[in-house]
């Protein structure tokens, strides 16, 4: 096995530059995911069928199916409807999108460990219906799922590379980029192999201690 | 669509199949292989077995895959056929998520159980495999279940690769047709009732090890009672 250091520091250049666009997909990909799971979980407790099944089978069915499929839905089908934006875009609304789903279970499962006293009794104070939803449930429900939320922001960090499929240079897109123009593929691709490793370590131990001071 | 378009889709469903299959057991064999390890007397062991979990989990699948496919060639010599390159990464990867399954289960049996082993002086292996197992197993199947999906969905990975899986073969199909919409419906419908038949066998397979160890499949009679209070006051119910 040959292991050559001057490809690694020829590398790193591109690495911070596929760093940089990995870690922007990850934060957007995971506010978009936070906000649209919300966003599914409180329109499955609309008392309606008309409501409740659709929501229920769409989400199930992005649930289902590989978000590189989907990727590859967003990035060539959209354009043939007329809508067009940049293969980072695509990929960020497709990644947060497809995460949304997951998170919406997050949601309500915490939504259902809100005691039920705290529903009694914002009905003994005569709460409006959105009052007992900001003030009340949700404050209460969005502490307990912080910890598992952080899984699936760990989960989506392993998914980005996924992206280099619509021509995203993230990470892997750049390492594979180098290796096709130095034809040196063990140092790139074992830097970023390491590269997430090492990142979703550490962000499972803040992870971690988030979850202990929530906690106590 | 063409009847020749719709046979190299059958095609790719064909490959996906295989691949789900061929990885699916070796993700098993590791996972209880990791994952017994992990709870062995030795340190050693069970330090070794926890860092292979951490590493493979680390890492993502698509960069484990590229690495089984550009770095195994010329670091060892030697290069597998596609099929069981793929394989090897995806079976690794999950086999490493499986493991803290099968460890969380093995974790999960009750202590009385294993001391009453020891008591009757079964040896660590006849206390794994006649009273551990057993017991954990049924316990595994739906967190397996959904592990099983996911490697589903990671199948399609291999496509980038140049496999002619179902997602490589719905790419092969928009360049024929130079129109996307159609195929890449059809193509997420076919994963989708992929994915339904594999829970639907999963369930079954839940309730029949669950009958041999004298439970039925939703064992936790006071979960549903939670849930139907939970629902019953303002939240309109679900």
């Amino acid at each position: 096995m040959k292991w050559d250091w001057s490809a690694v520091s020829d590398f790193m250049p591109y690495f911070w530059d596929g760093l940089l666009v990995t870690l922007q997909i990850l934060v957007l990909g995971s506010l978009i995911s936070f906000v649209l799971g919300l966003v599914w979980a409180l329109l499955m407790r609309v008392p309606s069928r008309w409501v409740t099944w659709p929501v229920g089978g769409v989400t199930e069915f992005v649930r289902n199916t590989p978000l590189l499929v989907q990727l590859f839905f967003l990035f060539y089908v959209l354009p043939e409807w007329g809508v067009t934006f940049s293969a980072l875009t695509t990929g960020i609304f497709a990644i947060g999108l497809h995460y949304s789903t997951y998170t919406m279970q997050v949601y309500r499962a915490g939504i259902e460990a809100v005691p039920v006293g705290q529903w009694e009794a914002a009905t003994a104070l005569n709460l409006p219906m959105r009052r007992t939803w900001t003030a009340v449930i949700l404050p209460q429900a969005v502490r307990r799922v912080v910890p598992a939320l952080g899984n699936y922001v760990i989960s989506m960090l392993k998914d980005t590379p996924l992206l280099m499929a619509i021509t995203v240079l993230e990470m892997l897109g750049e390492a594979r980029l180098f290796s096709q123009q130095h034809f040196q593929f063990t140092e790139p691709l074992t830097v970023i192999g390491l590269a997430f490793i090492v990142i979703s370590y550490l962000a499972s131990l803040a992870l971690r201690a988030l979850e202990r001071r929530l906690v106590h | 669509m063409t009847s020749g378009l719709w046979e190299l889709v059958l095609e790719g469903v064909w490959v996906t199949v295989q691949l789900l299959v061929l990885s699916a057991l070796l993700a098993a064999a590791v996972s209880f292989a990791v994952g017994i390890a992990r709870t062995h007397r030795l340190k050693v062991v069970r330090f070794l077995a926890g860092l292979y979990t951490e590493v493979f989990r680390g890492t993502s699948a698509l960069v484990m895959i590229f690495w089984v496919f550009f770095v195994l060639p010329p670091a060892f010599g030697w290069q597998l056929v596609p099929l069981w390159a793929g394989t090897l990464a995806l079976g690794l990867t999950y086999g490493a998520y499986g493991s803290e399954i099968v460890r969380g289960a093995l974790a999960a049996v009750d202590p009385a159980q294993r001391e009453g082993g020891i008591a009757l002086s079964f040896t660590p292996a006849q206390r794994m495999r006649l009273i551990m197992l057993p017991q954990a197993v049924p316990e595994m199947i739906p967190p397996f279940s959904n592990l099983l999906i996911e490697l589903l969905k990671g199948t399609a990975l291999v496509s980038i690769m140049g496999m002619g899986d179902l997602a490589f073969s719905a790419n092969l199909v928009r360049l024929a047709l130079q129109e996307s919409a159609e195929i890449y419906t059809y193509v997420l419908l076919i994963y989708f009732v992929i994915a339904f038949l594999l829970t639907r066998i999963m369930r079954g397979l839940e309730k029949k090890l669950k009958a041999g160890v004298g439970k039925k499949p939703v064992p936790d009679p006071d979960l549903d009672l939670k849930r139907a209070e939970t629902t019953g006051v303002g939240g309109g119910g679900v």
